[in-house]
């Protein structure tokens, strides 16, 4: 019995100071390694759609919280205004969650550009939506309050050849995005105003 | 018959070495060999969790119950193994992707566990400290060799720093199997026997 205890006891304070110790590493390194995603995962997609700009979109972020979560916008500055902004959103793919960064132009609310940053599509297949810009360039210059659906839906959009699922995905993140744009842009102008 | 405490450091480097001597750990030794880099990294990161794990056992050693001992090193190993995660994501971005699943696996490798139950639980701490320093350099040693033979004959070139050095020049072919699983096997083996070769005279 004694020695029953003993084990229970040992166990469980290792198993707490072990807890107590990655609580406090991951709440020291969180702000570190949220930047690192940002530069090496989502950086190249945010890059993309804002290229061009003046400032670090990276660096000139603002968050908003929303019913559903928080929301990170990167703003790009051009010409002195700062009127752009690239956010993200997430679609359902063929191999799971597909993240998206859609970039839009608040004066007009057209989309200047849509990247993938994360997915696990079929290698050659699906992951064209990443490597091959031809499909993410058809949102270009649409308007993001609209709903998006691939051709064969009855949309217009055009699906990636044998891809259709992932194209899909694409198609209701960027859909999806524009419901998030539509409730949000009043907060998101007024956050604009501080990077002039 | 007791081994000084250089002698403790100096036998993960040649007569204990993990992958080649022990044939432990293969799992990490095959899959991130593909660069040299990858090789160090995941050297380190083993390394680190080794040094670390064999000085909190030994210095428990006392106080864990024989019966719950793996249930305890477990618990040591993966707290360990998670902080080289967290540091490494946040710091070696890129070589964390690279590595990937391979290093929350450390956990389960046989090198790191085989050290605590076979070592650690049994001697003091400063051995236990030589020791896991000596298989962890030697662990290291083994991934980089590797590493340097799989990269350079794969694909011509030595990545150090993430710049990759052209060794061969532009004209060479490269045997790209080796970089691949199957080259990894028929590397391993070669080395296996060339230590042999050596070790046996």
């Amino acid at each position: 019995m004694r020695e029953m205890i003993k084990m229970v006891v040992v166990l469980t304070i290792l198993s707490s100071f072990s807890g107590g110790l990655l609580a406090a590493i991951r709440n020291s390194t969180k702000d570190k390694i949220e930047l690192q995603q940002l530069t090496f995962v989502k950086g190249p997609a945010i890059k993309s759609i804002l290229a061009g700009a003046s400032n670090d979109p990276i660096m000139d972020r603002f968050k908003i919280e929303h019913e559903g979560g928080t929301a990170s916008f990167y703003v790009g500055v051009f010409d002195g205004a700062a009127d752009r902004v690239a956010f993200e959103s997430a679609g359902k793919g063929f191999g799971g969650d597909l993240g998206l960064m859609v970039g839009v132009d608040i004066k007009d609310d057209k989309i200047i550009g849509v990247g993938v940053t994360t997915h696990s599509e079929t290698p050659g297949i699906g992951s064209k939506a990443k490597s091959d810009p031809s499909f993410t360039k058809q949102f270009e210059g649409m308007g993001l309050m609209d709903t998006f659906q691939v051709k064969t839906d009855g949309g217009q959009v055009d699906a990636i050849t044998g891809a259709t699922i992932t194209s899909r995905g694409v198609a209701f993140g960027v859909t999806q995005a524009g419901a998030l744009y539509k409730s949000l842009k009043p907060q998101i102008e007024a956050k604009l105003k501080d990077f002039k | 018959m007791a081994k000084s405490i250089v002698q403790e450091f100096t036998k993960g480097l040649w007569e204990e070495i993990p992958p080649f001597r022990l044939v432990l750990g293969l799992c990490p030794v095959l899959a991130v060999t593909k660069t040299v880099e990858n090789g160090i990294g995941m050297g380190m990161a083993t390394t680190f969790v080794l040094v670390c794990s064999n000085i909190l056992v030994s210095s428990l050693r006392k106080v864990i119950p024989g019966k719950v001992r793996i249930a305890c090193f477990i618990i040591i190993i993966a707290t360990f193994v998670t902080v080289v995660e967290l540091v490494m994501q946040a710091y070696t971005y890129p070589l964390f992707l690279k590595l990937g699943i391979f290093i929350p696996l450390i956990v389960v490798n046989c090198v790191v566990l085989g050290r605590s139950e076979a070592f650690a639980f049994k001697n003091g701490v400063v051995r236990s400290l030589a020791d896991g320093l000596g298989i962890g350099i030697g662990f290291t040693l083994a991934l980089a060799s590797l590493g340097a033979v799989r990269e350079l004959f794969g694909n011509g070139t030595l990545t150090i720093w993430e710049t990759p050095i052209q060794i061969f020049g532009p004209s060479f072919q490269p045997f790209t199997f080796m970089v691949e699983a199957p080259g990894a096997f028929i590397c391993l083996g070669l080395m296996l026997c060339l230590m042999n070769l050596v070790g046996s005279k």
